[in-house]
């Protein structure tokens, strides 16, 4: 868990973070999203103490993090950036190898731990470990830029715009691996973006910033249904809210039991894709399979129509 | 494929070439060191079995530039011409010296040296053709050293003019090369260990770029031996003041001031190129690597630093070059090095002396040259 606490950042008079408060939970993607210069690329930074706050605290599991060394501090935390950093006279092992290799690994644990991270991220270790950067493409370039950030088990991982640099096709790909992963390794994740999609699709919980504070820290249905501030409804976008809202549950969560005549929905779909099936073959009702094909419910476009409006 | 087009470059090299043997004199004459001497064509000298031969090769070495389109055949060809031009030269010594006669003296003609720039030029368009790795660049300078040692050894050239000089020379040239290198390095060492932090001081703080780079410049246009004039008063002045620098060697005249000009000269293109280099360095690269826990120091030597040597050995390598050079004219003021010879030949109007100073300095200057390209290129292609 991380505590930040009437966190501030001042330069001369410039307040660039405002007493930023929020509790980010252990096990989770928390996203903070706004526009450029709302201060969320410097909140994010005096979470590792890239950027030293001027006033308030961040408590990681309870521990202050301006009582250790900073270095020593960013060697727990994972950091992920847009257009990946990656090290261009080092080779993909030597670059995800960083911190293990600042930690004192021995050669062997730093080698398997390579490995391991390669075939994660679908990069054939026999192939990859021994390219440079440049030899890379974009989407593997930022798939290995992650690795590294995840290379010593951190239980934290900051991502700073990771995915900003990546075509749509390649980043929706990127975007589901990271919720595999975050799945796989049950890591707290922070990330900032300025883009709502975007944070809608991965944030368990939504931060919203601009002008230095955060306006509203909830769940995404909530920032729909209940934003605090007109700014929020603004970024979230008012046009196709209930189709965003829809987005937000799966087929599976509302699903009633019950048999269908009509198409088949999976169960992890979203309604929106469940609604969109049913619209295009013109049926009411949709039978909802799991992931092995078993039948476990249905859904009428009545019950996905009324989780398409507030309360 | 038969292929009918003249080599341009080849063009040039065999009519000069060919006008350096019918025009030029191949080898001088002369009665003693500094008499002016007779100028002999090659065609006059050598005995009339070994002029054919020697004909025979030049022309096919230029049949070969002329026609010839691969490289490793032009570049055989230019070194069976450099070959036979120094065979040519040697022999020519041996036939020309009266047994047992110490006075006279054969020194190579224009006529030769023309010749040598001709096919050597050949020999290095070829290589440049050839596209050679970095290590084999090397490898060609330490073969082509090795044999030129060699030869020199084993008496080749004994009869000719330098070499003469060589002989007379000998305890002190070994300690000449020695102070000339020591000079050349010694500044250069000195230079990069201010030069080094220097930059990386102008890279972080910018207001100081601008002063300091500016200041390096202007030093940069005082010529060598003004340079030398100017520090001759302060070190002369130092010495006298404080005992423990005279012991130390520190005079106004000597290696100290020209340790000093040189080490000034070398500051700017060190300090240029660290700027230039860091300022190349990626961003993000920076920040991934102080996002992840490097210390100051593991961000500057093992991300910085790295990224910008390649960058930063260019500086050095122009430095390097440029300090062999220089050193010749620190014999002026007694800091010793080839440059002694020079000087001292130009004194005695001895042709043959100066060129005993100048043809080991152009030899190190190319060595150096070819050596920190090599460096360079290797970790260029390293890492992109």
């Amino acid at each position: 868990m991380i505590t930040v606490d009437k966190l501030s950042k001042r330069y001369g008079t410039t307040t660039v973070v405002d007493q930023a408060s929020m509790v980010i939970e252990r096990n989770s993607i928390t996203v903070i999203v706004g526009t450029s210069g709302s201060g969320k690329s410097t909140l994010l930074r005096m979470i590792n103490r890239l950027v030293e706050p001027s006033s308030g605290r961040v408590l990681i599991d309870g521990n202050d993090t301006a009582r250790e060394p900073a270095h020593l501090l960013r060697r727990r935390i994972g950091y992920a950036i847009q257009g990946h950093g990656l090290f261009p006279h080092r080779t993909v092992a030597e670059n995800i190898a960083t911190v293990p290799r600042l930690l004192g690994w021995d050669q062997a644990r730093v080698r398997a731990r390579v490995d391991e991270l390669l075939g994660v991220f679908q990069l054939d270790p026999a192939e990859f470990a021994g390219k440079f950067p440049h030899q890379l493409s974009g989407g593997q370039q930022q798939r290995v830029g992650v690795a590294r950030a995840l290379a010593a088990e951190p239980a934290v991982l900051l991502m700073d715009e990771p995915f900003g640099a990546l075509d749509p096709i390649i980043r929706a790909k990127a975007q589901d691996d990271l919720l595999d992963i975050q799945r796989r390794f049950a890591t707290t994740i922070v990330l900032v973006t300025h883009d709502m999609d975007e944070a809608f699709r991965l944030g368990s919980r939504v931060a919203v910033m601009s002008q230095g504070r955060v306006l509203q820290y909830d769940r995404p249905a909530a920032l729909l249904t209940r934003p605090a501030d007109p700014f929020v409804s603004r970024m979230t976008g008012s046009a196709d809210r209930a189709m965003k809202l829809l987005s937000l549950t799966t087929a599976g969560e509302v699903a009633v039991p019950g048999s269908s005549n009509g198409p088949t929905v999976a169960a992890s779909a979203s309604l929106r894709d469940a609604l969109s099936e049913l619209v295009w073959r013109g049926a009411e009702s949709a039978a909802v399979v799991d992931a092995n094909g078993m039948p476990c419910g249905c859904l009428t476009v009545a019950a996905i129509l009324a989780h398409g409006r507030p309360g | 494929m038969t292929q009918h087009r003249i080599d341009p470059l080849g063009a040039l090299v065999t009519a000069v070439g060919a006008a350096a043997l019918l025009w030029l004199p191949f080898v001088v004459l002369k009665p003693n060191r500094i008499l002016p001497g007779d100028a002999r064509s090659l065609i006059a000298v050598l005995p009339p079995s070994t002029t054919i031969a020697c004909l025979a090769c030049l022309i096919l070495v230029a049949l070969a530039a002329l026609a010839m389109s691969k490289p490793p055949v032009r570049l055989a060809a230019a070194l069976l011409g450099v070959i036979v031009v120094a065979a040519a030269i040697s022999t020519a010594g041996d036939v020309l010296t009266p047994p047992g006669n110490r006075v006279v003296r054969v020194a190579p003609g224009s006529g030769f040296w023309v010749l040598l720039v001709a096919v050597g030029l050949m020999a290095t368009d070829a290589i440049t053709r050839l596209r050679p790795r970095p290590a084999a660049r090397v490898l060609m300078l330490a073969l082509f050293a090795a044999v030129t040692l060699f030869a020199l050894a084993h008496g080749t050239f004994d009869h000719l003019s330098v070499m003469r000089e060589y002989a007379v020379n000998a305890g002190r040239f070994a300690h000449e090369v020695r102070q000339h290198v020591w000079l050349a390095l010694g500044s250069l060492g000195t230079a990069v260990i201010v030069a080094l932090p220097l930059g990386i001081l102008c890279h972080r703080v910018p207001r100081l770029r601008g002063g300091v780079l500016g200041t390096l410049n202007v030093i940069q246009t005082i010529p060598a031996i003004a340079l030398f004039g100017i520090l001759m008063a302060p070190l002369g002045a130092l010495a006298a003041a404080v005992p423990l620098a005279a012991q130390l060697g520190i005079r106004g005249i000597g290696a100290a001031p020209a340790v000093v000009a040189l080490f000034l000269y070398s500051l700017l293109p060190v300090v240029a190129n660290t700027v230039a280099g860091l300022k190349r360095v990626s961003p993000a690269a920076v920040e991934a690597a102080r996002g992840m826990g490097m210390t100051s120091w593991q961000v500057l030597t093992g991300v910085e630093l790295s990224l910008a040597l390649p960058t930063i050995l260019t500086g050095i390598r122009i430095v390097l070059v440029q300090n062999i050079g220089l050193v010749t004219v620190a014999a002026l003021i007694g800091g010793g090095g080839l440059g002694v010879f020079v000087f001292q030949g130009i004194g005695q109007t001895a042709i043959d002396l100066v060129l005993l100073g100048a043809i080991p300095t152009v030899a190190l200057a190319f060595s150096a040259a070819v050596l920190l390209d090599a460096v360079v290129e290797t970790m260029n292609r390293a890492r992109q």
